[in-house]
């Protein structure tokens, strides 16, 4: 079996679709958060992939998908802390962390 | 057979497995430790493709961090009454069937692009240079082609989220 770029599209495809299957069947809000950061890393993988691929002579032009990479990498990280602290805010409210318990914004 | 592809296999299988287990674990401590062996063998990944910062990084900032601030979270909002702390919703047999239909979508799109099919980018290049002197160049270097403002923009995005956190999680 010879290593291609595809084997690690698949890879890439199969974890984001896991990851979206996480985020939408749970009650947890963490479990949600733990979809979408899985999602994130099948993302990631998927553009590591092209970068490595790439047969572009320009300047960067190689690692250009990289630096995407630790861009969504920073994002990611923000984006957890943010959730996490929303999550703590509204059990301190509501006692529970159950997504289809919080209706606070539905009127 | 050679080496990258048996440990191709090996990462490939650990990471789709600890997915699954995360997705599919009834005790939400076990999912979140099972979170922090995808991370580790995402990175194995990273090393396959010659991306030795990324995998760095992927370890520090999400086995690192990411998975301590999930384990926090669930200590803190942990409820003690429930046996079932990681509970399924209704409407998973529709989230089954998306996520389902959409992985069935992607592969057949693969399949169908000739470029991607017939290995035209025949992939995972031996690494000539080191990609880390490069990166830096890409990154923060004021003279040549460079991401300088977009890094920028990434710490200030940091700098919000940190506060906005610890804004929100503070008791009052």
């Amino acid at each position: 079996m010879l290593l291609t770029l595809n084997s690690f599209l698949i890879l890439g495809a199969v974890l984001f679709c896991i990851g979206l299957f996480g985020a939408l069947s749970k009650r947890n809000a963490v479990s949600v958060l733990m979809g979408i950061e899985i999602m994130l890393n099948a993302v990631n993988i998927t553009l590591v992939a092209f970068a490595s691929s790439s047969t572009g002579t320009a300047h960067g032009a190689r690692l250009t998908g990289q630096i995407f990479a630790i861009f969504i990498i920073t994002v990611a990280a923000a984006e957890a802390a943010v959730a996490l602290a929303m999550i703590i805010a509204i059990y301190r409210r509501r006692n529970s962390v159950d997504v289809s318990e919080i209706n606070m914004m539905k009127w | 057979m050679d080496l990258a592809s048996i440990s191709f296999l090996i990462l490939a299988a650990i990471l789709v497995g600890s997915a699954l287990a995360v997705v599919l674990m009834n005790n939400i401590v076990r999912a979140a430790l099972f979170l922090a062996a995808l991370f580790g063998a995402a990175s194995g990944i990273y090393v396959l493709l010659n991306a030795d910062f990324i995998a760095i990084v992927q370890i520090l900032v999400y086995a690192g961090a990411v998975t301590i601030l999930i384990l926090f979270s669930i200590m803190l909002t942990q409820n003690p009454n429930s046996k079932n702390s990681n509970p399924g919703n209704h409407q998973w047999v529709i989230a089954a069937l998306i996520a389902l239909g959409l992985c069935a979508a992607i592969v057949f799109s693969f399949a169908q692009n000739s470029a991607i099919a017939n290995g035209a980018g025949n992939a995972v290049t031996a690494a000539s240079t080191n990609n880390t002197v490069v990166i830096g160049n890409l990154l923060y270097s004021p003279t040549t082609y460079s991401y300088v403002l977009p890094f920028e923009i990434a710490s200030l995005v940091l700098l919000v989220a940190i506060v906005g956190a610890i804004v929100i999680g503070r008791e009052d």
